[in-house]
């Protein structure tokens, strides 16, 4: 205990300085003088949460940590702003001291992800099922009843699967019996293979769908019929 | 000649001959008696080539068949890219006939007319003579008839079946579900659903056992909410075991199937838990047996009453609470 106080006093010396984290600090501790700093406004000084602003750290464990604060939704400024992506906030060194921190209040870890195990066949068609209702058939996300759901064009493979697992905000959260290990990689699969499309046509289009292809296809048609045209006519001008 | 008018003329000549109008005996009549004076006035192109006629049959028959191919297959499984492209098809070969016709098989002409000189009376005949020959040099007319009709007709039949995508009466199928009292919840692959495999902060699809699971009122989201949350109506007791509850997949507004789920993780700073469409957005409440929280659907989702058995299994309890499927003037609220 006494020697725990005085890595964290060392610590906060540390950061009072702006010098980097000491590496013989120990994490857990350091997270903690950095939860008590940036987090406990909202969180509490014991990370059960306060009644009507934020919920208890206690069990959410470190997937929750690491996807919030990797991509920036936390800290919020204000309980009541909705969390979007943002650069994170914190260094990976503070990161991991404070993933650490709400990690060793118990629950689940980081899940393993390797999109290399997923099939695309399958990765595609557990999305279309599960997540394309709101992230949109080529996640570039899109719009849910009174939210914005975001694009996952830039979330990391570890990213992907703690929201899968987490359900951040209002998105659901899908445990094992409904997404397993296997089924996870494949959604990670696809939504990596979502970021460069094999655009058969040459033309992408932005990958937005049959709307603006058929628009093109309206425009290369109508000016091809145009010349037909007026090659028949030219022809049996006398 | 713009092409418009040389294929409003191939069409009219083509009207002709079908009509068969015109006797061989006026073949051997002389064409070009009595024209005006000057120069060649009258010149007539002989177009038609026995190749170039069978060739616009050709492609009037394909047309047809094509207009066949958008039938059978609207009525055999209706794959739109097969429907569109044997319509194309029909259209295009049309158009191609009708061409080729009006370049090969329909002659030229070309008159030269003094306007005073037809006040003449004398000037009338051949006038008369000259136009009731229009469509010489064409043979095989009943075959170009036959053709030309054929591909008119079937495309006129192509383009009238899809009426029948407006589908049969509904009938009595929005309130006679395969939901009966003790039917189990199965999953997609037809595997019973278990009461703990409902999970709190997702949503899953089940369906009857043994039912159509395409049919309208098979479908069902179950969702787990906390028992001491629930706002049920008075007479919806004991409907939802554990939390559990189960509404009909099909949105009351168009008759989407929901997909999405709102699940707040931490419910005082966002939005409570709804049921909501993808198609229009409708969001229903499944802690107040489906009462509409937004959107336009205009009246809530029919909510299955649920038990479970003593195997842990999820069973119905009874049917909807109301008709299923998309609201029409006729459907009441419940």
């Amino acid at each position: 205990m006494v020697r725990a106080r005085g890595v964290a006093v060392a610590a906060l010396a540390c950061l009072a300085a702006w010098a980097p984290p000491p590496a013989s600090a120990q994490p857990a501790a350091q997270g903690r003088v950095l939860f008590l700093e940036g987090c406990a406004t909202c969180h509490g000084d014991d990370a059960r949460g306060l009644p009507g602003q934020a919920p208890s750290l206690h069990g959410v464990g470190a997937r929750a940590a690491d996807f919030y604060l990797s991509t920036g939704r936390m800290p919020l400024a204000e309980p009541r702003t909705t969390p979007v992506r943002a650069p994170p906030q914190y260094m990976a060194a503070e990161r991991r001291a404070l993933v650490d921190y709400v990690a060793s209040l118990g629950g689940p870890g980081i899940p393993d992800v390797t999109p290399q195990r997923g099939s695309l066949a399958v990765g595609f068609q557990q999305f279309t099922s599960h997540c394309a209702g709101c992230h949109q058939a080529v996640a570039q996300g899109g719009v849910v009843p009174d939210d914005v759901a975001p694009s996952l064009q830039q979330a990391t493979p570890r990213q992907i699967a703690e929201a899968v697992r987490v359900g951040p905000h209002v998105m659901p959260a899908f445990p094992e019996s409904q997404i397993d290990r296997h089924e996870l990689d494949s959604i990670v699969r696809y939504v990596l293979s979502t970021r460069s499309p094999p655009d058969r046509g040459g033309w992408g289009l932005g990958n937005l769908g049959p709307i603006p292809e058929g628009m093109v296809a309206w425009l290369l048609a109508g000016a091809a019929l145009l010349i037909v045209l007026r090659l028949l006519g030219e022809r049996s001008r006398p | 000649m713009s092409l418009p008018r040389r294929l409003a003329e191939a069409v009219v000549v083509l009207a002709l001959i079908a009509r068969g109008r015109r006797g061989r005996r006026r073949e051997e009549e002389p064409v070009d008696e009595g024209g005006p004076e000057e120069g060649r006035p009258f010149l007539r192109e002989v177009g038609a080539r026995p190749g170039a006629e069978r060739a616009v049959a050709a492609l009037l028959f394909a047309s047809a068949l094509a207009s066949v191919a958008f039938v059978v297959v609207f009525f055999t499984g209706a794959d739109t890219q097969a429907l569109g492209i044997a319509l194309a098809a029909a259209l295009g070969l049309l158009g191609a006939a009708l061409a080729v016709a009006a370049a090969a098989v329909v002659p030229r002409e070309q008159a030269i007319e003094r306007r005073p000189r037809l006040a003449h009376p004398e000037a009338e005949p051949p006038v008369r003579r000259r136009l009731a020959t229009a469509g010489e040099g064409v043979s095989r007319r009943r075959l170009l008839g036959t053709a030309g009709l054929a591909a008119g007709a079937t495309l006129t039949g192509a383009l009238v079946v899809p009426a029948a995508s407006l589908g049969p009466a509904v009938g009595n199928s929005i309130a006679e579900t395969p939901w009966r009292r003790g039917r189990r919840l199965v999953d997609e692959d037809g595997r019973p659903l278990l009461a703990a495999d409902v999970p709190a902060t997702s949503f899953l699809t089940a369906f009857p056992e043994g039912a159509d699971p395409r049919e309208l009122g098979a479908p069902v989201i179950v969702v787990r909410e906390d028992p001491a949350r629930l706002r049920l109506p008075r007479a919806r007791r004991g409907w939802a075991p554990q939390g559990i509850l189960a509404y009909s997949k099909i949105c009351t507004h168009a008759g989407c199937a929901l997909a999405l789920y709102r699940r707040p993780l931490y419910e005082p700073v966002s939005q409570p838990p709804g049921i909501a469409c993808p198609c229009h957005y409708s969001v229903f409440d499944p802690r107040t047996g489906g009462t509409v929280l937004a959107g336009p659907a205009g009246r809530p989702l029919p909510q299955l009453p649920l038990a479970v058995g003593p195997d842990g299994e999820l069973r119905a309890a009874g049917g909807f609470s109301g008709p299923i499927g998309p609201s029409w003037w006729g459907v009441r609220e419940t």
